[in-house]
């Protein structure tokens, strides 16, 4: 039996930006955070480095049409990509949600990786920031039916191992999606929620956009087991 | 059935540092209450004390709420927060003392939890200096890393067990 700590009449609910890629693990922290706190701004990272240690790569532009459809204000920045850079550049959006939001914490999406949680939980205490990681040490496959069973609209938008190929880019993730990542992850060892870099994702809708997004034109690029979907154009529609 | 108690005082530590435990404890029963809330303990069999985020001390302002530790005969294992909890009840003293990430252990003593050099995930800003009533198991280059009651079965871990070294929190409860 889970007794949950009842909230004090006098709890003071927390300021909170979200560090957002728009893939599936930081909408679905901010799903949660956003449950339990006051979440005020996102926070993006484009990374101009495709091979990116910290971040999300593809789509990364889709978080404008995100944050809109959300009702959040973005604070994006941009990076070179790489390694050293991108951290202090992670750093100076922290610190303009800081100033421009009054934010007093970050909520990541991280799952597993204790290289990601340290820098993050380094540069949050170095500018005095609280952080939470609500989706720490989660399943990978519970998350995934999780994220399914909140009817979160995600795609497959990048694909970074073998033997995943094109057809998987664009695709939706659902029921049948999820066994067939999990089949895999048994064969080849590949993470099913993709936080080792496998695939990369993009939310098109979830229980608390306002809007869901439409893509209404894209390319696929691949190329030995490593591709991207790119959205070159979508809209917001109502729901 | 086990008592984890939460250590949080903000809403999203349940996610982080609560359901992480819940889940390595899942094959047997459970309690989930925060440490406010304590209720008669005699009905655990064992009692795990969460950790906590790094800007969260909101625990140290309570410690009078920890008095049950002194007389508990209950096997306890207090994660970070939950260790320097341990320390304070037992008359230790808190000192700065900031890890972030994953860190080499070496043990001192032996014991069941762990043995030798092993690394394990740290986020916290105070360690303790022991009082005669603990006893030292492990240590990183900065730390005091874990400590043990020398007449009770009280044991605490600065690191986090739940993220890299989980069986020593299955060892603890007895489902390895």
């Amino acid at each position: 039996m889970v007794n949950t700590y009842e909230l004090s009449p006098i709890y003071h609910f927390m300021r909170l930006g979200v560090l957002f890629s728009g893939g599936k693990d930081s909408t679905y922290a901010l799903f949660k955070a956003m449950e339990k706190e006051d979440v005020v701004c996102l926070i993006a990272v484009t990374s101009e480095n495709e091979a990116s240690y910290m971040f999300h790569t593809p789509n990364i532009d889709i978080t404008v049409l995100q944050a809109e459809a959300i009702g959040l204000p973005l604070i994006q920045q941009f990076t070179k990509g790489e390694k050293e850079e991108e951290l202090k550049d992670l750093k100076k959006a922290i610190q303009r949600a800081k100033e421009q939001y009054r934010i007093e914490g970050v909520v990541t999406g991280a799952i597993e990786s204790v290289y990601q949680a340290e820098r993050i939980q380094k540069i949050c205490n170095d500018l005095n920031l609280w952080c939470f990681n609500p989706l720490w040490l989660e399943d990978q496959e519970e998350l995934l039916r999780e994220i399914v069973k909140n009817q979160f609209e995600v795609i497959i938008s990048g694909i970074f191992a073998y033997p995943l190929d094109e057809k998987w880019l664009g695709k939706f993730i659902n029921q049948q999606t999820i066994e067939e990542l999990v089949a895999l992850q048994e064969k080849y060892r590949i993470s099913p929620s993709g936080e080792g870099g496998e695939i990369e994702t993009t939310v098109l809708d979830a229980p608390f956009f306002s809007k869901r997004i439409v893509i209404t034109d894209f390319e696929k690029k691949e190329d030995k087991h490593a591709g991207v979907f790119i959205i070159k154009r979508a809209e917001l529609v109502e729901k | 059935m086990i008592l984890i108690v939460n250590m949080n005082s903000k809403n999203l530590g349940f996610n982080e540092f609560i359901l992480p435990l819940c889940a390595l404890v899942e094959p047997l029963q459970y309690d989930v209450v925060h440490y406010t809330q304590v209720p008669r303990i005699t009905a655990y069999q064992k009692i795990v004390l969460s950790g906590v985020p790094l800007k969260d001390n909101e625990y140290l302002h309570d410690i009078h709420l920890f008095d049950w530790i002194k007389s508990c005969d209950t096997p306890i294992l207090g994660i970070c927060a939950g260790m320097q909890v341990i320390g304070l009840v037992f008359n230790s003293l808190l000192n700065q003392c900031q890890e972030i990430g994953m860190t080499k252990i070496q043990t001192a003593k032996e014991n069941f939890l762990f043995s030798s050099t092993f690394t394990a995930y740290e986020l916290h800003t105070c360690s303790i200096i022991p009082s005669d009533e603990l006893e030292i198991l492990a240590t990183s280059k900065k730390c005091i890393q874990a400590i043990k009651h020398r007449k009770k079965e009280i044991y605490g871990v600065l690191f986090h067990p739940e993220v890299r070294n989980r069986d020593i929190i299955k060892r603890f409860i007895c489902i390895e």
